[in-house]
């Protein structure tokens, strides 16, 4: 069966339907060069309303397994890719990629120029695109509208054990593997919606709060940033993704949308304080404009190294900091890793004000 | 940190000549990183023994040593040259222990010269297993049980311990030689004894086998401030057990889950950290396919085999990165040459699938042991690019250059008369040709489960192989429509394998592409998937629709030499090179077309656009459509250009060079025949046989010995001498049935001195850089023969003769550009052969006259004359001094190979020796080939055949040599000089050669080379380098 991808500049593209083969969706989309992965890219509610365009040609070649969902369902509106693995063969595969789409009603179209699609938006730059079972005719983008963004996030607490340490986390679309990363290094943690007010989230005693990554523009969320201000005078605060651009705007700073994003688990970012340089994993298509933060409280922590730009946040003399890449990774590289252990040393230390 | 001010001059060691196991990859490193040096302001001095290089090359590096690589000549380089560091990780193993080995002598702290990228302490701690060991237990890496053993009992007694299988590796040897797995007490007793011989410091280590796991492979780059990043994963198709040499490979890694991935990546990184590497280093892993489990095999601390593949698969410059880290400079402050943009970095991601197979010497040597295992055996490797697993693995299937019908139907040639379960017994058994083997059994039925269950692959490759087999059967009996045709073409089925399944015409298939809505196209290799715009020349071909290649116009195609293979060696990568040099230089375009990722050549940075593509005549023709270059040539690439020479110029392609007119004077039997009776020039008297009474026939009338021989051969495969009718008998048999229905050719042989001269014509006039003689007699191949230069046995009228025959040859075929003559020199002078192309012996003769030939050669084949490139006709001035060039052979990595020089090649590599006398030069060539320092007296070893060889006998006396006639299943002497076989067909002989090996004793299979070694005066001051 075949499926249409019409890209907002008039450009389409006819390949196979997989996933869901009747559902049509219109999307912005993107594209991840992330060779490995595709499930935790796929369930990442950062991807929320996105088409994931993959670079890798094969995907879907280990199956889908248990534990590796960073939500509970594909978040991704739609996927596009080279070739899809039929049959898979991994010993925790519990199903293959085309059965996980269709269970999550999302399509997809298979068997296209990939390379082409990627360096029409590179050039481009990020667009909506329809991915439809009849071919399409341009005028339908004329007045698409920006989509809704709402997270379909819910107050939550990880059970209760020894771990000393309370971490309260709004929820933008978390991952998974944040809340992860966060007991494995011994916190508590629970998770809230953005609705909610500081006093509601300083009677639950936090001793940390982070911001998490989610989809979309971050100025959509003025609306927190009064919390933002007021939870980091009190909390040691760590940000995420669009957690660290929050931080940003609630400083004062300004954010952009980037032509197409870093998506991918393949990006430098180098240290400003250590010159330390590791390879992170991204996946955002705003950044924090880095001139724009001169004029706040905050300093810039790390750079890209390719593009140069804001990667890391912190607010001097306040246990306060936030970065742009994925510390959790799934997918990518772990180097990163130990910010969560910093977050956590942070809170022990006299930095932050304990259970204000 | 900027790079560093303290350090000027730096010396970079070579890994000597190629041996199975260390190949063209390191002229590749070496090379890379004589020129990353210069370009940061580095004084560069090179030292390596093999001339067949391009880092030997003048402009490469400031100054070039061609000497031996051993303590005391590099000890005298040293305090000659007095510099400050040395960079001893791109020069293979060899580089890496003679540095250990020169930091042991205390010369590196006398003269205070450092060792850059990787210390001592690193190094050790990398290869001497039980430190290795002790540093994997600090860091909580799991490696499997093992321990370290110098004697049988204790590797028995640890075996019982930990259970069989076991594997055994001995230490510091090149490529894993002498090591294997054992089942029981029986094999743990010969391989151990075999392990133990073969290592250095009689040290073997024994291990738990973790065969059938997964083979994963990481490239790690780390700089001086601990950043560090992976070039690539990769993926072995052979499971764990099989040497990843002589694997087939895929990158980026297939079936690893982002989980296992990581922990592996996180894995590789703690280790180069905690080693403390600055610059590249290759981590080897096991998988294992059905728990979390991991285990660490090794770590490379320097520039491999695979960091080339590495490279070429990801654009991501390996070596030129290590020597910019190794003075210095950080990754974050290099900029990644391919993106132009971007810094060093990075990760690279691979938006295509890369697949190496690899090249096996087995086609000439087909009574050796073909099961691959922990030795390596591979002479080479082809790789090649594609969009999924098929079409990357059939694309490299195309560029091996092996039987054609194999190639192009799959099947081994010998499948139809094999069952089913013929074929699943066959399978467990890793070989050079089990890819093939697989094919055929899912041709004949056999499920996923029972190919899995007899060779551990994993399903996922098997399952893609099932894909090409079931697209091969539809072919065959389906109705070809343009949308089936696209499909296989998305397999990476060319026209010829469809075209050998099914009846199609050519013009039929073009009208059936036509029709499709997707095509072939050329995508660029640009190290980010496309996420920045790069500016790579680096292409390949696959199944899309839109095409990234736009043709460059005014431009010239080389074709490269392909895989190296025994015959057609770093030669060829040498001379395509130069090729393009000179075609860039007279202001034109160059465009290479290879598919080897150990080379020079396929560098996006030496052509102006490279295609890494398999050189066959679908690949060649659509490139050439594109392109629409000037025309094509030829003559560098070895026998596999000139193999292509014909079709091409049955298209309409413009061959540039001797016509193929020219080349069929030489190549075809006949033509050649007519040529040298028209032109009064003696040859051998002989005739072409296509049936067993016909060349009894003609050897009967020319008289015995004979020389036998198919036509269009490479490297005198199938060549032989025959003395009576029961040797031709022999000979004929599997001869007549491998032909082809090609003739046999039948030639009187004639004793006498072989000689040889490369020819550089415009067409009109011939210029000889030099007449090459041969130590060996005619009858020992001319590649495995020591050449010397100038010749030291004719006279001058003999060398005017030669020089006469070659000019009226040159000017008849109308050569334009080179062409290599081989002579006899007897009674007469005959001409034995021509190659209408550059030959093996390029290198030496260009490193030796100072003249680039293979430039000067191109120079005349886009048109000028001898006189416009100052060259006068005639023979080049001969100097003063002597030059040998000493075949290397690598007998020792496959066992059962024939070893007695014949008139069929079978060394891997060279070195060159440069001396006042032949003595000397012949002193100094000898280290490095024959590992044998001739001024070593001692007891020899002979066969009773050569024993009856009373002359040579004599001379041995009188030179110092006692000699002892091998008796079977003797004991073993402990203090030797060298063994002297020069027949391989007795059992004793082939114990004498076997044990000889094993003990790493020097082993002359020649008698003209053991008499040109006692009989030469030692001259006192032979040993001094410089």
């Amino acid at each position: 069966m075949k499926k249409y991808l019409t890209l907002e500049n008039g450009d389409q593209f006819v390949g196979t339907a997989v996933g869901d083969l009747s559902k049509e969706i219109k999307g912005e989309l993107v594209f991840t060069t992330s060779m490995v992965g595709y499930q935790e890219t796929l369930t990442d509610p950062s991807y929320t309303n996105q088409i994931i365009t993959f670079t890798y040609p094969l995907i879907g070649n280990y199956g889908i397994s248990l534990h590796a969902n960073q939500s509970p369902a594909v978040a991704a509106s739609a996927v596009v890719m080279q070739e899809i693995a039929t049959t898979v063969f991994h010993y925790q595969s519990v199903m293959t990629l085309d059965e996980f789409l269709k269970k999550s009603e999302v399509p997809g179209i298979a068997g296209i120029d990939t390379r082409q699609l990627t360096k029409i938006i590179r050039k481009h730059g990020t667009m909506k695109a329809s991915l439809t079972n009849q071919p399409l005719a341009q005028s339908s983008f004329a007045k698409s509208k920006s989509v809704d963004m709402v997270v379909k996030s819910a107050t939550f607490t990880t059970p209760q054990d020894q771990h000393p340490d309370h971490v309260v986390l709004v929820d933008f679309g978390v991952k998974t593997n944040i809340v992860e990363s966060l007991k494995n290094f011994g916190a508590n943690v629970t998770v809230v919606t953005p609705e909610a007010s500081f006093d509601s989230i300083a009677a639950l005693h936090p001793d940390g709060i982070l911001l998490s990554n989610g989809p979309g523009d971050p100025e959509d969320w003025a609306d927190f940033l009064p919390v933002i201000r007021e939870l980091q005078s009190h909390y040691p605060l760590f940000g995420i993704c669009l957690g660290h651009q929050l931080l940003a705007l609630a400083n004062g700073a300004r954010t952009y949308k980037m032509v197409f994003g870093h998506r991918g688990i393949n990006h430098p970012v180098k240290n400003l304080l250590t010159n330390e340089v590791v390879i992170t994993s991204q996946n955002h298509g705003y950044a924090v404009d880095i001139d724009s933060v001169t004029d706040t409280p905050l300093e810039v922590t790390a750079i890209e190294i390719n593009d140069k730009t804001c990667e890391g946040l912190r607010y001097p003399g306040r246990p306060v900091f936030s970065v742009q890449y994925h510390p959790e990774a799934a997918p990518g590289p772990h180097e990163a890793t130990r910010l969560f252990n910093q977050f956590i040393d942070l809170m022990h230390t006299n930095g932050g004000v304990k259970h204000a | 940190m900027p790079k560093r001010t303290d350090l000027n001059k730096i010396v970079i060691i070579g890994s000597g000549p190629i041996v199975i196991g260390q190949a063209a990859e390191f002229d590749y490193a070496g090379s890379q990183a004589c020129l990353s040096l210069k370009e940061e302001g580095y004084e560069t001095v090179l030292i390596n023994s093999n001339p067949a290089t391009i880092m030997t090359d003048d402009e490469i590096a400031d100054k070039v040593y061609l000497e031996p690589l051993t303590i005391e000549s590099v000890t005298a380089i040293l305090k000659k040259e007095q510099p400050d560091a040395i960079l001893p990780t791109l020069g293979g193993q060899t580089g890496l222990n003679l540095a250990v080995e020169l930091a042991k002598t205390g010369i590196l702290d006398e003269l205070n010269i450092e060792l850059l990228g990787t210390n001592l302490h690193t190094i050790n701690q990398a290869e001497d297993r039980e430190e290795f060991k002790a540093l994997m237990n600090d860091l909580s890496q799991p490696i499997p049980p093992s321990k370290t053993v110098y004697d049988l009992q204790t590797g028995l007694d640890f075996a019982h311990e930990i259970g069989y299988p076991v594997i055994i590796r001995p230490a510091y040897t090149l490529g894993g030689t002498g090591g294997g797995f054992a089942n029981n007490d029986d094999e743990m007793t010969t391989v151990l004894n075999r392990g133990l011989t073969m290592s250095p410091e009689t040290e073997c280590l024994i291990e738990k086998s973790i065969a059938g796991y997964k083979e994963i492979e990481f490239e790690v780059m780390r700089d001086h401030n601990g950043s560090s990043i992976i070039v690539t994963g990769m993926e072995n198709f052979d499971p764990v057990g099989v040497h990843t040499g002589d694997s087939i490979v895929f990158a980026p890694t297939q079936t690893l889950t982002d989980k296992e991935y990581q922990r592996l990546r996180d894995a590789s990184l703690t280790i180069v950290n905690a080693l403390k590497i600055e610059g590249g280093c290759n981590v080897q892993l096991a998988q294992d396919p059905y728990s979390e489990a991991y285990y660490v095999i090794e770590v490379n601390p320097r520039v491999s085999r695979s960091s080339a593949l590495a490279s070429k698969a990801t654009g991501y410059p390996i070596a030129k990165i290590a020597a910019k880290i190794a003075v210095g400079l950080n990754l974050d402050e290099i900029i990644n040459p391919i993106t132009q943009t971007t810094y060093a970095m990075f990760e690279p991601a691979l938006d295509y699938v890369v697949a190496k197979i690899p090249r096996f010497a087995f086609d000439k040597f087909y009574n050796a042991d073909r099961t691959l295992g922990t030795q390596m055996k591979a002479t080479g490797e082809v790789m090649a690019i594609g969009s999924n697993i098929e079409e990357s693995l059939l694309k490299a299937v195309q560029s091996l250059e092996l039987d054609a019908h194999m190639q192009n139907t799959l099947l081994p040639e010998d499948a139809e008369g094999k069952s089913l379960a013929d074929l699943l017994a066959t399978i467990p058994v890793d070989t050079d040709i089990r890819l093939f083997e697989l094919f055929a059994a899912i041709a004949k039925g056999a499920t996923l489960e029972q190919l899995h269950d007899a060779t551990k692959i994993d399903e996922f490759f098997l399952i893609k192989l099932m894909n090409i087999m079931a697209m091969q059967k539809q072919l065959m009996t389906g109705m070809l429509t343009a949308d089936l045709v696209l499909k296989a073409q998305k397999l990476g089925f060319d026209d010829a394998m469809i075209k050998s399944v099914c009846q199609v015409t050519d013009h039929e298939l073009d009208q059936l592409h036509g029709m499709a809505d997707q095509k072939l196209v050329y995508k660029m290799v640009d190290t980010c998937a496309a996420e920045f715009e790069s500016f790579t020349p680096y292409f390949y071909n696959t199944v899309g629709t839109e095409n990234e290649s736009k043709p460059l116009g005014n431009s010239i195609i080389v074709l490269g030499a392909g895989p190296i293979r025994i015959g057609q060696g770093v030669e060829f990568d040498y001379t395509t090179v130069h090729s393009v040099k000179a075609i860039q230089s007279a202001g034109y375009n160059a465009i290479i077309i290879n598919n080897n990722p150990e080379t020079v050549s396929t560098d996006f940075s030496i052509s102006d656009k490279l295609y890494f593509e398999p050189l066959t005549i679908d690949s060649v023709m659509n490139i050439i459509n594109l392109e629409q270059p000037l025309g094509v040539i030829v003559q560098f690439g070895g026998q596999t250009a000139i193999n292509l020479t014909q079709q091409l110029t049955d298209r309409g392609v413009k061959i540039l060079g001797t016509n193929m007119a020219g080349i069929n004077q030489t190549e075809n039997r006949h033509e050649f025949e007519e040529l040298l009776i028209d032109q009064n020039i003696a040859h051998p008297q002989g005739h072409t046989a296509m049936s067993m009474v016909e060349a009894h026939h003609i050897a009967a009338t020319l008289g015995y010995p004979v020389l036998v021989r198919p036509s269009f051969v490479l490297g005198g495969k199938g060549m032989a001498i025959v003395h009576n009718q029961d040797e031709l008998n022999d000979y004929l048999v599997p001869a007549l049935k491998h032909s082809g229905g090609q003739p046999i050719l039948v030639d009187k042989y004639i004793m006498g001195t072989e000689c040889e001269v490369d020819i550089l014509s415009d067409g009109q006039q011939v210029f000889i850089p030099g007449i090459m003689e041969h130590l060996e007699g005619a009858g020992v191949h001319s590649g495995d023969s020591i050449a010397m230069y100038p010749p030291q046995h004719l006279t001058a009228a003999q060398k005017s003769e030669i020089v006469e025959i070659a000019t009226k040859i040159g000017k008849s075929v109308h050569c334009i550009g080179m062409m290599n003559i081989q002579f006899i020199v007897a009674d007469q002078v005959y001409v034995i052969e021509v190659n209408p192309r550059a030959s093996r012996t390029v290198p030496f003769m260009s490193k030796i006259t100072h003249k680039h030939l293979a430039q000067l050669a191109t120079q005349l084949i886009i048109g000028k004359s001898l006189a416009d490139i100052n060259l006068n006709p005639g023979l080049f001035p001969e100097p003063a001094s002597v030059y040998v060039k000493a075949p290397v052979f690598s007998f020792a990595k496959l066992p059962g190979a024939p070893t007695a020089l014949s008139p069929e090649m079978k060394s891997t590599g060279e070195d060159l020796g440069h001396g006042a006398t032949l003595a000397e030069a012949l002193h100094k060539a000898f280290f490095d080939s024959y590992h044998f320092d001739s001024h070593t007296k001692g007891n020899i070893l002979v066969t009773p055949l050569d024993a009856e060889n009373t002359d040579l006998m004599a001379a041995l006396d009188a030179g110092g040599y006692p000699h002892q006639v091998y008796q079977l299943d003797q004991a073993w002497p402990d203090e030797l000089a060298f063994v002297l076989a020069t027949e391989d067909e007795s059992d004793l002989a082939k114990q004498l050669t076997t044990r000889a090996l094993s003990h790493e004793v020097t082993l002359f299979t020649a008698s003209d080379t053991v008499a040109a070694l006692v009989s030469v005066p030692h001259s006192a001051n032979a040993r001094q380098a410089g």
